[in-house]
């Protein structure tokens, strides 16, 4: 257990570095595109989380964290219900109501549309796929102490 | 074939893997069974027309799959204890929950008929959603700017989730490292 090289085979690291691109591009792309089509902060969100655990379960967690900052995935992590609330008293201070959508809504079907939505879904989804990521993150953590210990 | 039809297949597709999940030894086996059940409960959301619902249901149930089999792939739980004492406690809830369920036939004929929208609420969000919002997915419109406060409850809900989870897995962490056991 202890000699062997971190995480699995190169097979699986080499695929997983060619894919994980690409699935955190389609979840950016599912999240910025969730007033228009299925999908939005929390699908999205879940995908982002998705494309780190497989890097997570393919590198291990020391090269993982090589790769990222955990510091600033903190920081964002918790950074954005703060943002939402922010967000929440712009639209008292200027439209009215808590969380008013004070934002042009744009022509229907396009991307900068449909107000403060665009950006909620991106402050959802941040905070959806850097939770469940570092949820994880924590248990792999403690798996992996256990692990020297035994 | 009708909606129904599909849906009393998965259904019963969904108890067939709760049962395999409770009764199988192999506990591995077990996970793939729930597996099972989430994804038929994903495939329901879809064949109702609701592709954003089955979208998050599919992912989350990957995602719990995952840290499922990441759990318990090390460990051997392949033995598992019966119980045997709680049988006819069993025996007794069985017989209860099928007579509330003979019971409460007559209340199921005054239901209103499957897939009815019948609230105004929801006929106004439907009529209204696009102009009001300008969102071409009434999903977000509603989650984002109708039901926004909502929403942030829910975010609340995710902040206090992970704060929990990474206290209690710190503490746990760090007396395996200081204090041996």
């Amino acid at each position: 257990m202890t000699d062997k090289p971190a995480g699995m085979t190169l097979i699986i690291k080499t695929v997983c570095r060619l894919l994980v691109g690409l699935i955190l591009l389609y979840g950016i792309y599912i999240i910025l595109h969730g007033h228009l089509s299925p999908g939005g902060g929390f699908g999205g969100g879940v995908v982002l989380a998705l494309g780190l655990l497989a890097v997570l379960l393919a590198y291990g967690r020391e090269e993982t964290l090589k790769w990222l900052r955990l510091g600033l995935l903190k920081d964002l992590e918790h950074a954005s219900p703060l943002v939402f609330l922010l967000i929440g008293l712009a639209g008292t201070a200027w439209g009215g109501a808590f969380l008013a959508n004070i934002l042009s809504k744009g022509r229907l079907f396009a991307l900068l549309s449909s107000g403060l939505i665009l950006p909620l879904n991106v402050v959802i989804g941040l905070k959806v796929g850097l939770s469940l990521f570092l949820v994880v993150l924590a248990m792999a953590e403690f798996d992996l102490d256990k692990g020297a210990e035994e | 074939m009708p909606i129904e039809t599909w849906l009393t297949f998965l259904l019963g597709f969904m108890i067939l893997g709760s049962i395999v999940a409770l009764e199988i030894k192999d506990i591995l086996s077990s996970i793939v069974a729930i597996g099972v059940v989430g994804l038929a409960v994903s495939l329901a959301f879809l064949f109702l027309q609701a592709p954003d619902l089955a979208v998050v249901q599919f992912l989350f149930e990957i995602f719990a799959l995952i840290i499922l089999v990441r759990a318990f792939i090390r460990k051997d739980f392949h033995v598992m204890e019966r119980a045997s004492s709680g049988r006819w406690i069993i025996g007794f809830t069985l017989i209860g929950l099928a007579a509330v369920f003979l019971l409460s036939l007559k209340v199921f004929r005054v239901l209103p008929p499957f897939g009815e929208p019948l609230m105004e609420t929801s006929r106004y969000y439907l009529e209204h959603g696009a102009a009001d919002t300008g969102a071409a997915n009434i999903v977000a419109g509603i989650i984002l700017d109708y039901r926004a406060y909502d929403t942030l409850g829910e975010v609340t809900v995710l902040l206090t989730a992970i704060l929990g989870t990474l206290t209690v897995l710190r503490f746990r962490a760090r007396d395996g490292k200081g204090g041996g056991r």
